[in-house]
């Protein structure tokens, strides 16, 4: 789409720019590509001398079982937070875009944790999950369940998949609800008539017509488990037990920041580049064909 | 509704009870941590009904921080996350509409190059380039100071994009009007599109106010002394090792202290909300 009306002016544009172009160079291009220059280098011990290796980090890394152990829980957690995610908060936004009576409580209820930080979620769950303070800890134990997530990585793993589903259905449910809403309400009327029951309209007319919207939040919780929950597990379990919960941008930051090893941090960097740009092309592919939220 | 079926009905409430419960439980049970002795909390299990150490613990927490972890002052830290946040969403909008403005307005020698070079920047999320980010800054001595925490943070293609939307739907009868008045770019820019974006900016303002309090890996790095130390991060640094030797009624009260102002925004301003949620991703 274009103006027809246009404004002429040979400097104009270029300075209503350059604040935006300037702050995007500066941090995001000249950081990127620095990101890939340092990917194929590596440092000697002291930081003093570097030397071109061609693809050796990335070799290197894909040999390194640690890495590979990484991608792993990388695609384990963001499968749990992505899947559980989605369908908890499908099951809410079916429930409320039903009720007539307090809907707009339920609503205000359930939005709150979007503007908790992902780090301020992790904090809370720890201390709901605390090993020997814990309240849900007290009440596993009285369940007979014996519950340290410190020192068992399935637990570990469990606590941060909670903390972050936790932060991410408020925001799930907003576009649920608003993808019920859109539905004709003509279709589910016309199947009621034919005799279908509330389920089977769900998974025959309901379940079809929001698969845009399923999709599009699929791409979203991704992403989100992929980069935003960095602070959820840097407030719980640091990665740990065993590097049990140890996310790729996680290992990026211990990597590089802890460990200082800026090559390897750096080829790492440069293959979450290439997975956030594939998964924001398949997001646009999909946002062009015109689906109705 | 479709039909009477009081039993579904039933449980549709009950579902959404049960949810709300889940939801707000953690919140609970941290205020009611905030409000305890240390002492009491330690104690198995804890006490679940709200005691009286409140205005103690508040005033300990802003005041004088914690005692075993970081002892910086939270009224402080919570000053630096409103001026990161107010600075982070400002700073975004006024870049982003005015690039807008020049991308839709405008016809330029390289006006696609620019508009792709920002649009491309969405797909750099600052966790992937964080080290090098992390010299460029350090290298333009922005460390520890309010330009370092805001500045990288302030180059958004999502709100480029949404001014830039918005705009194509503002009638060309407009632009017309103000150039035969003999109107020039930067009047029509301030007595017609400005006004006309109000509503795309309290929604915009609102997701960005959340995002800017909220961010975390950033200000870990680019702080390293206690009174640049935003919120988020000063509750991290109260944390300092094994979970019964925290001492969580004062951790508790950060958390609540550091949640509070987003959250009020999100309830209060909910059609703003709402409304720059759905925009902003679509």
């Amino acid at each position: 789409m274009e103006k027809r009306v246009v404004f002429q002016s040979k400097w104009l544009p270029y300075a209503l720019l350059a604040p935006q172009i300037v702050v995007t160079v500066i941090f995001f291009f000249w950081p990127a590509a620095q990101a890939v220059y340092y990917s194929f280098l590596v440092q000697d011990a002291f930081g003093t001398s570097s030397q071109f290796v061609w693809f050796q980090n990335f070799t290197e890394l894909f040999h390194d079982g640690r890495y590979v152990e990484s991608f792993k829980v990388t695609v384990l957690f963001s499968t749990l937070v992505a899947v559980s995610g989605l369908a908890i908060s499908l099951l809410l936004a079916t429930a409320a875009d039903r009720v007539v009576r307090g809907a707009m409580a339920y609503k205000t209820l359930l939005i709150w944790p979007y503007a908790v930080a992902p780090a301020i979620a992790g904090v809370l769950w720890a201390f709901l999950f605390a090993p020997s303070i814990g309240i849900v800890t007290y009440l596993l134990k009285k369940m007979g369940i014996d519950w340290n997530w410190i020192i068992n990585s399935e637990q570990a793993m469990l606590l941060v998949v909670i903390a972050a589903v936790w932060k991410q259905i408020s925001y799930n449910f907003l576009f649920f609800l608003a993808g019920l809403q859109s539905i004709p309400r003509a279709l589910m009327e016309a199947a009621a008539i034919d005799g279908a029951s509330p389920t089977r309209r769900f998974w025959t007319i309901v379940f079809p017509l929001l698969s845009p919207t399923t999709f599009f939040l699929l791409v979203v919780n991704i992403v989100y488990a992929f980069f935003d929950t960095f602070g959820v597990i840097d407030a719980t379990t640091q990665g740990g037990p065993a590097a049990s919960t140890q996310i790729l941008v996680y290992k990026v930051y211990h990597d590089g920041v802890k460990a200082a090893d800026l090559g390897s941090s750096s080829a790492q960097s440069v293959i979450l580049m290439l997975i956030v740009i594939t998964l924001t092309v398949v997001q646009f592919r999909f946002v062009e064909k015109k689906v109705q939220y | 509704m479709v039909e009477n079926r009081p039993v579904l009905r039933f449980f549709q409430h009950l579902i959404l009870i049960v949810g709300v419960i889940i939801v707000a439980f953690p919140l609970y049970v941290t205020f009611v941590a905030s409000t305890l002795t240390y002492d009491q909390i330690v104690t198995v299990p804890m006490p679940l009904l709200p005691g009286d150490q409140l205005w103690a613990n508040y005033s300990q927490v802003l005041t004088a921080g914690s005692q075993k972890g970081s002892s910086a002052p939270v009224s402080a830290m919570l000053v630096n996350s409103f001026i990161v946040a107010i600075g982070v969403a400002l700073g975004k909008i006024s870049i982003s509409i005015i690039s807008a403005f020049a991308i839709v307005y405008f016809r330029f020698p390289g006006r696609t190059f620019f508009f792709w070079m920002i649009f491309v920047t969405l797909m750099l999320p600052i966790e992937v380039r964080i080290i090098p980010t992390f010299k460029v800054a350090s290298d333009l001595g922005l460390l520890d100071s309010y330009a370092g925490l805001t500045l990288p943070l302030i180059a958004s293609a999502t709100a480029t994009f949404l001014f830039r939307q918005f705009f194509l739907t503002i009638p060309d009868e407009l632009a017309e009007a103000a150039r035969i008045d003999g109107a020039g770019p930067l009047r029509f820019f301030w007595d017609v599109v400005v006004p006309l974006s109000k509503t795309n900016m309290a929604a915009l303002f609102v997701i960005l106010f959340i995002h800017g309090w909220n961010q975390y890996l950033w200000p870990l790095l680019i702080t390293g002394q206690e009174s640049m130390y935003t919120v988020v991060i000063g509750i991290k640094r109260m944390i300092a090792g094994g979970d019964a030797s925290n001492e969580w009624n004062l951790i508790m009260a950060t958390a609540i202290l550091a949640l509070l102002p987003p959250a009020l925004v999100v309830v209060l301003m909910q059609k703003w909300f709402v409304k720059g949620l759905v925009d902003t991703e679509k």
